[in-house]
């Protein structure tokens, strides 16, 4: 079963080496990675798909809380959640294929972000599911290059509160 | 908080911080980018640097001070190779759990990532074998880092940290401000356990007809040796130990089993096979103890407690986790004790099994075997003294032999299996226990793989015994060959390679012995305790073939278990 885990991290030189090295040492796959600010300055957030049973997720959940540098590692697998995310595809365009592929364009609320006489770059942001959907009705024409940014995503309701500064009393 | 206004420097500041941490001893070795560093040490009397031959050599000798103490072991190198020399030595370190801190010089700070003369990037190949490592950026972080770093490595499950100190960095100016608290908001050692499972975990072995109590290295670390003892022998629970667990419970009581697992005792593996209630304190479960895992005492509801959740369901999936101090655990399930539980007919089943099995070897050809002189030095020693061994058979005879009285008493190299282990680590012991024998064993392949710190030894007159034993051969990798690899005794036998050891011991300004005549053992370890103020090197040159019996093979069930050779005919 896929499983997003969601991590807070220092903010710091090698915070995100020790994750990728500890996921590599111990044998865990990754899916997808993404980190990126937060409302806090010195606090990262990293979130990550791996795909496990029970006992290998509970033991990747663990060994991500050992990390000096995590201050809190959360499995939203089973909370409510909001997860998105966003690809840039572009597709081949011919004249004849060109209305088809705005319209499907529309259909998943996605931007035309970039045009040449024979390709069209499109972007889609979603739950995987719908980015994955438009990936594969846009694949008949010919996907030429794709970027996918990997999964975020939030908890619902309300945010847990982190402590701000590091206490050195 | 203290505040002291002048500018120090980076140096400066490093000495004031190990004050503070009241450091006694470091093992080091200088280079280029520690320079300014040793400049300092020079003037520096509240401590003691003990010059090493090999960084590997400073690391083992900094985890022996630290088992033997308790206290942080603290290394000192340089950048490039001084750094990578350390490797081995910090993944030993972070296996077994032994707190050290590894200060690394660093080219400066503007030619990072430059290859510059003796740069390596000691952060980044350390990464997954420390508990944390630091890179120090600026000066002004300095204090506070060394403050993390003893606190992360002492505390919780204890480990390897290393900081990495730019040339640059040292060399800078600033004011000394000491960390007295440290708050990582990342880094919570939980070491209260859940009250209600400490109820239940006593509930529990209180009913049990078959406990066994399986007891690690964390018992050591935790301090909790006492609380075991009054809790088994008030309880009547039988004791097994995995090999850094020994010493935790003295392996000359009725209730100690010895040590479980590949090597372990017939009766301490049939015990946990057929237990009821397996208590695990301090362990993790570790290959070399389970063995196949769908077959581990399956038929037992199984406790564990342990400081580092990630042990916890990580090999075998328990019934009753406990996280926390086992030392305070141990305590708490002992006063919750509803009744005692009665384990008179486990116990003599036990004792069944223990005269069934016995441990055993040939004592009637007159010649010399490693069992034979480990009994001798486990009746000479009483079991008071501190055993460090390096990495193989010999290893797991005095596993098997040596009766350990007290915690601390036994350091060796069991999760890494480090070969060259024994040598600077008991040289490291040898600074933290002045009341106690220091015994160092290793194996002729293994004294080989640090021997240029016998000259460590000998120049700080250390009381350390050196006892060799001498088979010719890497004797666990022949054991191997002969019983899974069709007898192939590839690249294992040394007897045409091997150093005269007493010629090697007397270039290093140590007197040294040796024997092949189980006659002159006595004699011999006399003389050898008799010297207390230097260090002493005996050889005992022991057969070649013997293997170390009982065996479970790797991956294996205990059912699997080998407890003589099969076939007495097949020897080289």
């Amino acid at each position: 079963m896929k499983h997003t885990i969601s991590i807070l991290v220092e903010n710091h030189f090698g915070s995100f080496d020790r994750v990728a090295t500890m996921f590599s040492g111990k044998g865990f796959n990754i899916r997808s990675i993404s980190i990126g600010e937060t409302e806090i300055e010195d606090i990262s957030r990293m979130t990550i798909v791996t795909q496990g049973d029970a006992q290998l997720i509970d033991q990747v959940v663990k060994q991500l809380n050992r990390l000096i540098d995590t201050i809190k590692v959360v499995d939203l697998s089973h909370a409510p959640r909001v997860e998105r995310e966003l690809a840039l595809i572009k597709v081949n365009i011919s004249k004849g294929s060109m209305e088809e592929i705005k319209n499907l364009c529309d259909i998943f609320r996605g931007n035309i972000v970039d045009i040449t006489n024979r390709s069209m770059t499109i972007e889609v942001t979603g739950p995987p599911d719908k980015v994955d959907a438009a990936v594969n009705v846009l694949a008949p024409f010919g996907i030429k290059e794709m970027a996918r940014s990997g999964i975020v995503a939030l908890q619902r309701g309300e945010q847990t509160k982190i402590k701000k500064k590091q206490n050195i009393t | 908080m203290k505040k002291e206004n002048k500018l120090l420097s980076g140096a400066d500041i490093f000495f004031e911080c190990l004050k503070h941490e009241k450091v006694e001893y470091i093992f080091g070795y200088p280079g280029g980018s520690v320079l300014k560093l040793y400049e300092h040490l020079y003037d520096v009397d509240f401590l003691k640097h003990i010059l090493v031959r090999h960084e590997q050599g400073a690391v083992h000798a900094a985890e022996g001070y630290a088992k033997a103490s308790g206290k942080v072991g603290v290394v000192l190198v340089t950048s490039g190779p001084g750094a990578t020399n350390t490797v081995t030595g910090i993944a030993d370190a972070y296996m077994d759990s032994v707190p050290i801190v590894v200060f690394t010089g660093q080219v400066p700070s503007h030619l990072i990532g430059n290859d510059a003369f003796q740069e390596a990037d000691i952060v980044g190949i350390t990464r997954p074998i420390t508990k944390h490592n630091f890179l120090v950026r600026d000066v002004k972080d300095l204090a506070l880092t060394i403050r993390k770093a003893f606190f992360i490595a002492s505390t919780g499950r204890p480990g390897p940290v290393v900081v990495d100190l730019p040339k640059d960095v040292i060399a800078s100016n600033c004011e000394f401000e000491y960390p007295e608290d440290v708050d990582l908001r990342g880094y919570k050692p939980n070491y209260k356990g859940h009250s209600n499972q400490i109820k239940k975990a006593a509930e529990i072995i209180s009913k049990a007809k078959k406990p066994l109590l399986y007891v690690g290295g964390g018992v050591i670390m935790s301090g909790g040796a006492n609380e075991l003892a009054l809790f088994a022998r008030e309880n009547k629970l039988p004791v097994t130990m995995t090999l850094q667990g020994l010493g935790a419970f003295p392996g000359t009581d009725e209730l100690s089993l010895g040590m479980l697992g590949m090597h372990g005792t017939y009766w301490a593996n049939q015990a946990v096979n057929n237990c009821d209630v397996l208590v695990s304190l301090g362990a993790r479960f570790d290959d070399r103890v389970t063995g196949k895992t769908d077959t581990f005492a399956t038929g037992a509801y199984k406790i564990h407690v342990d400081i580092d959740p990630t042990c916890i369901d990580k090999n075998v999936v328990v019934d009753l986790p406990i996280v926390g101090d086992v030392k305070h655990i141990l305590a708490e399930i002992a006063s919750e004790m509803p009744r005692t539980p009665d384990t008179d007919d486990w116990l003599s089943q036990i004792n069944e099994w223990r005269d069934e099995c016995p441990l055993h070897y040939e004592d009637n050809d007159g010649r010399l075997r490693t069992e034979f002189v480990i009994e001798k030095i486990s009746e000479k020693t009483k079991g008071n003294a501190v055993v460090i061994t390096d990495v193989g058979q010999h290893q797991m005879w005095t596993a098997q032999y040596f009766k350990y009285n007290y915690p601390r008493s036994n350091i060796t190299s069991g999760g890494l299996g480090t070969m060259g282990f024994s040598v600077p680590a008991s040289i490291g012991a040898s600074f933290a226990v002045k009341d106690r024998p220091i015994i160092s064993i290793s194996g002729d392949g293994g004294f080989q793989m640090n021997i240029q710190e016998l000259i460590t030894a000998s120049y700080y007159k250390v009381p350390v015994k050196f006892f060799i034993i001498n088979n010719n051969f890497l004797g666990m990798v022949r054991q191997w060959q002969e019983l899974f690899h069709a007898e192939k005794y590839s690249f294992t036998d040394l007897s045409l390679s091997n150093p005269d050891f007493v010629k090697v011991g007397e270039a290093f300004n140590i007197e040294s012995f040796s024997t092949d005549n189980p006659k002159d053992v006595d004699g011999l370890l006399e003389k050898a305790f008799s010297i207390n103020d230097r260090p002493v090197l005996v050889e005992f040159k022991v057969v070649k073939e013997d293997m170390v019996f009982p065996m479970v093979p790797s991956g294996g069930s205990i059912s699997d278990m080998i407890v003589k050779r099969l076939n007495p005919k097949r020897m080289i």
